[in-house]
């Protein structure tokens, strides 16, 4: 049953780790994860990851919250029950419009700012009551996990973290 | 990965600090127990805020008439300390938002209680337009929803609705944005819980993050994009709370450069606020390392700048109630009656707290002073309010028609209120203070070897920051296991 043990490497530098994993990566091993207890620059490029589409997504909610507002405005001012406040009869959407950016504008922020958010919770899958699933609690203080899946070449692996400067190797069975 | 940084920049870290360190120093008045100080200040801002509370309820259940309002001054205190709060809001955002666009490394020490600050100040703010409404139990009425009353909406061409949405949508993306920022640091403190309630408790907050390096490149991208939608939201919230005033008919509030000078003294007064507050927080928590003379210079140099824009927003104003040739501005300006007259004392406070004091910030000794800075702080705050009061109570005081003339004198209620704000603002911030970890340590360990002291001094002497490996013995590993195993 070799495929569902892994090697899980600490350090407790981010150079060193950084320089490991292009190690490990060079070596034409699959890293399964990394944990880090703060952001590392360029860990995700070492690694391979793909970069996120999330500030695309956050472009689309706002084109979403602006065409709400505006479909807002347009219905419940001009549409629904036109008033004419001020001298300003509400004819038509684009002759009121000034008057509309503020909520436009806020709309736009308002959802852009939280689907975002929203997208990032569910897409990493965070959120109350969920069970933390970083391996040890040292990855949230000052040490960096790298978990490596074994087939059948245990030596071989923990050799090479050893030589990248791993403090601790273990080989756990994941669950 | 490059940590250099021009030697010439002063550490933001003191000390001889590793990782473990700075998790140690952060952790420690969660896990510690408080002092004598905390509960005493708890106490006084308890019974402030208790004190508040009754003087709301008096209000709501005798009528808006206990207060000093009158048919001509229908804003007063309220108004003016809900300007003042949501201005004391805006340097929470600045700092988190605008300082990460422009990659300045000393926000990190300072943002996460600048975000708590605008929060709980955002909360405060709040409370007074909901009170004014006289029966707050209506206060969905702001909602543009579907109601029993026919098809009537709220009406969008009004500031105040825009007020609702930008205050709102002000509050909502600030408490996201700061929360987001809490999780690894939740996450932290989970990890090095020994008590089974403080585990749990941490563990649902910190929403089971788990620090995956997906997850730390999507976090970055999420508070890059935040910062971005939130710096234009900062600017807007108080060009919207100006334009409750600019887009009036009255003197003296009918003003085009009510935004930006809004905006500007939003941001002069919520750096003297977070002066106020750190000066006292990096002692009582013993932050001294993090948050240096460093940090309180570059606060004061932002509190100068944007002091001077205000400076420079009132000489205008005057100047140009003389220009326009308008009676009507020329009066609220520059006649005896209006500025000098029955309120100079307010008047001759703000050109001396808001103007003259903090003047003194130019010289360096002073700028540097924790001391001179606190006193400063608080005397921007004091001038800040009394701003806002002479916007509104003298303007309203002096109508088109002089027959309506009338003086506005607060009641005991209107001034309990505004200090059962301050009480409760202050409970919310002490309690804070002991359950969350006040400084991004995250964020921190990220600048650690680029610009704490430690690791300055041996780059200087050409020391690389990457410590030497090591290579670990494996034959002596079997005998370990990943702590999370042993549960």
């Amino acid at each position: 049953m070799g495929s569902s043990k892994v090697i899980h490497a600490f350090y407790n530098d981010d150079e060193v780790l950084l320089d490991a994993v292009k190690t490990v990566k060079a070596a034409h091993h699959h890293i399964e994860e990394v944990f880090c207890p703060f952001p590392v620059h360029g860990l995700d490029k070492a690694m391979g990851l793909a970069p996120t589409r999330i500030a695309i997504t956050a472009f689309m909610y706002g084109i979403t919250g602006l065409s709400v507002a505006i479909w807002m405005t347009n219905y419940m001012m001009i549409q629904d029950w036109p008033q004419d406040i001020g001298g300003k009869p509400s004819f038509s959407w684009f002759e009121n419009m000034p008057a509309f950016v503020p909520i436009m504008f806020e709309l736009t922020v308002f959802f852009a700012a939280h689907l975002m958010v929203i997208t990032f919770y569910m897409r990493s899958k965070i959120w109350p009551f969920r069970k933390a699933e970083n391996p040890d609690p040292r990855t949230t203080d000052d040490h960096f996990l790298m978990e490596i899946p074994v087939h059948n070449n245990e030596e071989e692996l923990t050799a090479l973290l050893a030589k990248t400067g791993a403090v601790e190797i273990n080989v756990v069975e994941k669950h | 990965m490059s940590h250099y940084e021009a030697p010439i920049r002063e550490p933001l870290i003191l000390g001889d600090k590793s990782y473990h360190d700075i998790t140690e120093d952060i952790a420690k008045p969660i896990e510690g127990k408080a002092n004598k100080n905390w509960y005493m200040a708890f106490y006084i801002s308890l019974a402030a805020m208790l004190w508040g509370f009754g003087c709301i309820f008096y209000t709501v259940g005798t009528g808006i008439g206990v207060w000093g309002l009158n048919k001509n001054i229908g804003w007063a205190w309220d108004i003016t300390n809900f300007v003042w709060w949501v201005g004391i809001g805006h340097a929470g955002t600045l700092i988190s938002a605008v300082l990460l666009l422009f990659r300045q490394k000393w926000r990190m020490a300072i943002n996460r209680s600048a975000e708590a600050m605008t929060i709980f100040a955002v909360f405060q703010a709040g409370l007074f337009p909901i009170i004014h409404m006289g029966r707050p139990w209506n206060a969905f009425w702001v909602l543009p929803i579907p109601n029993q009353f026919g098809s009537l909406w709220v009406n969008f061409n009004s500031p105040l609705l825009w007020d609702v949405f930008a205050i709102s949508t002000y509050l909502s993306v600030s408490l996201v944005f700061w929360w987001t920022g809490l999780l690894p640091d939740f996450a932290m403190i989970r990890d090095r819980a020994v008590k089974p309630f403080q585990k749990k408790i941490y563990s649902l907050l910190s929403f089971g993050w788990s620090g995956r390096a997906k997850d730390w490149q999507r976090f970055e991208e999420v508070s890059l994009v935040l910062a971005g939608l939130a710096t234009p939201l900062v600017l807007s919230v108080h060009t919207i709370v100006s334009m409750d005033f600019a887009t009036s008919i009255n003197p003296g509030w009918h003003s085009t450069i009510f935004p930006p000078y809004f905006v500007a003294g939003a941001i002069f007064s919520g750096f003297a606020m977070v002066q106020t507050l750190l000066g006292i927080m990096r002692k009582v928590t013993n932050m001294e390392e993090y948050i240096t003379r460093l940090h309180v210079e570059y606060m004061n140099i932002v509190i100068i700048l944007t002091g001077g824009i205000v400076a420079v927003a009132y000489a205008t104003e005057f100047f140009i109630a003389w220009y326009t040739g308008s009676p009507y501005e020329y009066y609220t300006y520059l006649s005896v009656g209006a500025a000098t007259g029955p309120y100079a004392w307010a008047f001759y406070s703000l050109l001396l707290f808001n103007i003259a004091i903090p003047q003194l910030l130019w010289f360096k000794k002073i700028r540097r002073s924790f001391i001179a800075s606190f006193i400063i702080s608080i005397a921007i705050n004091i001038g800040m309010w009394f701003e806002r009061f002479d916007i509104i109570a003298i303007v309203l005081s002096k109508g088109h028609l002089p027959s309506t003339w009338w003086r506005f004198e607060p009641t005991f209620v209107d001034v309990g209120i505004f200090i059962g704000t301050i009480g409760f603002f202050f409970v919310l911030f002490l309690l804070y203070a002991r359950t969350f970890p006040v400084i991004a340590q995250a964020e921190v360990k990220t600048i650690l070897k680029s610009s704490g002291e430690f690791y300055k001094k041996r780059s200087e002497q050409g020391i690389p920051t990457k410590p030497a490996i090591v290579v670990l013995d494996v034959e002596k590993r079997s005998d370990k296991s990943d702590k999370n195993d042993t549960e």
